[in-house]
């Protein structure tokens, strides 16, 4: 079976009766296209890749409020303000969705977070750049949250249950953000030219970080094939990229802005989008650490998780103490 | 549950999305207590109408069935056809039955 | 006021609405009031902008929390709250505003500081998450108790209004009662926290029960905030009883507020509000 053949079992350590019978079984579940639930047992190297994905992918979301949330207090009209608002709590929602799906794979939420707090763990490169504009409002929606789904939709079919089931309630709110940034970039570049010059600066900015949000290229994603082969995973990170540039090239005309790209065109013969090369060695830089918000968005992590400690820690003495009342209550 | 004094523990909230259905799995959280468990799964799994009415459930007091007993636990009621109506397909095409 | 005339509202100005959109309990949205087409009067209209004022200044302060809560199931919360006093606020605003042909962003985004009415207490800086929970319960008391009674209010409008946002203030000051609780008995540094926070924000009480011309003069309309002391004094002693907390005894602040005279905090928050929305005057968003 393809996902016994990718998962090699060293020589040195010969696989018990219970395991072999359990990756037989694990084996016939992802061949099958069915789903693996909690209880089952999976590989190690499945429930490690799962866990990192989910968790970064949760982590992405509470990173993500913060370019957002930025703009809360200074959004320029009430009803701009109602749908921001809407939305960055809505990314606190998606990111509890998902700690929730990766705590069924056996890691508590906090050291989860720890994790994201001490910078041992990665979230999407995307919002370690700023949110400079109130454009970017928009740009943030329609490019980012655009890509985001186009990565999560086929993720609703992810093998792992939890994930999945996430992943159809995330897809579900998401659609409204994209729609939002969308309709923010459309008012802007049909408005005063100020702002129209805003919403292509703020396309410019984010257009290429955008595109490297499905991952590098397929011949430089050593994870991805056994990601596919155990139903993770169901298109190559060209594949989607290809799928979401194919749509932006053309809802940007609606818009009436240019995307920053001069060697972006549709290839008839091969059927497929051409878009310029994109800057890995950034894309390595900013996961690295080295883009321009890193520190300043973990700085915010951490001193909320810091300065909310005394509150958690009163909430649970509290119900420690009616716990105990109602024990001697009941005595 | 963790014993580190600043970490709620971790609920399951099951959703009624509407009068005359089961609540529904929706998924977990944290929470100090029942009390806050409940008004947190208010504000994160019914943002959109989704629920009429909400269950909360400490995640360790739930017992789930033994995943390895898959065989002996849910294979005994697989051939016995007679537990379903579509068996008895003699009275086929007699009215009301 | 500036003049501006930016009606961004999307559907401002349907033929086909009428007031009848209006009923008590429905899901009133501020768009829906966009559309009705009776002017209140301008005591009215003064009348809904206060109440528009303090939900506004106090949803702007509430927003800075979201992404800086002590647990993220927390900035939900927070977040939903400040939903729905935007909601609220919008609301208000859009019909203030039909008395002057203003919309609610004329009314938040360009008038000055002494043109707000909001009373002090929804000004007041967020502090730690004590303070904002003790400005939250006095807040959610004394709105849940007004609401109750504008939900009465003669004027159709403002009853309307009154009857979805009771329902929304009732589950903030559920919200705010049970963390006063377990800030109060929980933790001694919480404990200790909460109290300083309760001292730091009983000044600006008081305010919130002056009656004055406008309340005296449009009676029926509106309520007049003195007769709801009564019962928040009562409601606010049971929720620090249970909570091991202790009323403070502080000298109140004079306040000024529904004059449009304010505490040295609202000119920053509305520098904030304003400040991208006044570089583009006349544009739309």
């Amino acid at each position: 079976m393809a996902a016994a053949a990718l998962q090699p079992v060293p020589a040195s350590a010969p696989m018990s009766d219970e395991d072999a019978a359990g990756q037989a079984y694990f084996d016939r579940i992802i061949a099958e296209d069915s789903r693996i639930e909690p209880t089952d047992w999976m590989p190690e190297a499945y429930r490690k890749t799962l866990m990192r994905q989910i968790s970064q992918h949760a982590h992405s979301e509470i990173i993500g409020m913060q370019p957002e949330a930025n703009w809360i207090t200074r959004a320029p009209s009430l009803k701009r303000k109602s749908i921001l608002m809407a939305k960055v709590q809505d990314e606190a929602g998606h990111g509890l969705y998902l700690y929730s799906a990766a705590e069924t794979l056996g890691t508590p939420r906090d050291v989860l977070n720890q994790q994201l707090l001490d910078g041992k763990a990665k979230y999407s490169s995307i919002f370690n750049y700023p949110a400079r504009s109130w454009a970017d409002m928009g740009a943030i929606g329609w490019l980012v949250d655009g890509a985001a789904i186009a990565n999560q939709v086929p993720l609703c079919r992810a093998s792992y249950g939890p994930y999945g089931r996430a992943m159809v309630r995330i897809c579900k709110e998401e659609s409204f953000h994209q729609r939002q940034g969308f309709e923010i970039l459309l008012e802007l570049s049909h408005g005063t030219p100020e702002q129209k010059q805003m919403a292509q600066d703020a396309v410019n900015r984010f257009y290429a970080p955008a595109l490297m949000m499905f991952g590098p290229p397929d011949d430089d994603s050593p994870n991805s094939k056994q990601s596919m082969a155990w139903n993770i995973k169901r298109f190559s990170n060209d594949e989607l990229r290809q799928r979401f540039v194919g749509m932006i090239a053309e809802q940007v005309k609606v818009l009436g802005l240019t995307l920053p790209d001069p060697e972006l065109r549709f290839d008839e013969e091969t059927g497929k989008w051409i878009h310029m090369e994109l800057d890995w060695q950034e894309f390595k830089d900013v996961i690295a650490g080295r883009g321009p918000c890193n520190a300043q968005r973990l700085a915010r992590r951490r001193e909320a998780h810091e300065n909310g400690a005394w509150v958690r820690e009163a909430a649970r003495a509290y119900a420690e103490k009616q716990n105990n009342k109602r024990k001697a209550g009941a005595a | 549950m963790s014993n580190q004094p600043n970490i709620w523990p971790l609920w399951e909230v099951f959703v009624r999305s509407s009068r005359g259905l089961s609540h529904v799995h929706a998924g977990s959280l944290h929470a100090p207590d029942a009390e806050m468990a409940l008004r947190n799964a208010r504000d994160l799994y019914t943002r959109r109408n989704e629920g009429v009415s909400i269950w909360v459930v400490p995640s360790d007091a739930i017992t789930a069935s033994d995943p390895d007993a898959k065989g002996s636990f849910f294979e005994s009621p697989q051939g016995k056809d007679y537990r379903h109506a579509t068996y008895y397909t003699k009275s086929e095409g007699v009215k009301h039955l | 006021m500036s003049t501006h005339q930016d009606h961004s509202l999307d559907s401002f100005g349907d033929a086909a609405a009428s007031a009848t959109r209006v009923t008590p309990g429905n899901a009133l949205r501020p768009e829906d009031i966009a559309l009705q087409t009776d002017r209140p009067t301008e005591d009215v209209a003064q009348y809904a902008l206060r109440l528009g004022d303090d939900s506004l200044v106090l949803a702007q302060r509430l927003g800075h929390w979201i992404s800086r809560g002590p647990e993220i199931e927390e900035d939900i919360a927070l977040g939903n709250i400040a939903l729905d006093l935007l909601g609220h606020a919008r609301s208000f605003l859009t019909y203030a505003g039909h008395a002057w042909d203003k919309t609610e962003d004329d009314l938040a985004y360009w008038r000055e500081e002494d043109e707000f009415r909001s009373a002090w207490i929804f000004e007041q800086p967020n502090g730690d998450f004590g303070v904002t929970i003790a400005r939250q319960l006095v807040v959610s008391v004394f709105q849940r108790l007004l609401y109750s009674r504008l939900v009465n209010s003669t004027d159709a409008t403002i009853a309307a209004i009154s009857a979805k946002a009771l329902k929304e203030v009732d589950y903030h000051r559920d919200h705010a009662t049970q963390w006063t609780l377990r800030l109060g008995d929980g933790t001694e540094e919480s404990h200790r926290r909460m109290q300083e926070a309760l001292e730091l924000m009983w000044p600006y009480v008081d305010e919130l029960f002056d009656d004055d011309e406008l309340t005296e003069r449009i009676g029926a309309v509106g309520v007049l905030p003195s007769s709801l002391r009564a019962e928040f004094d009562a409601e606010i002693a049971a929720v620090l009883d249970e909570a091991t907390l202790t009323l403070p005894a502080v000298p109140r602040a004079s306040g000024g507020g529904r004059r449009g005279e304010h505490t040295e905090h609202l000119g920053y928050l509305l520098a904030e509000m304003q400040v991208l929305a006044r570089k583009h005057p006349g544009a739309t968003w």
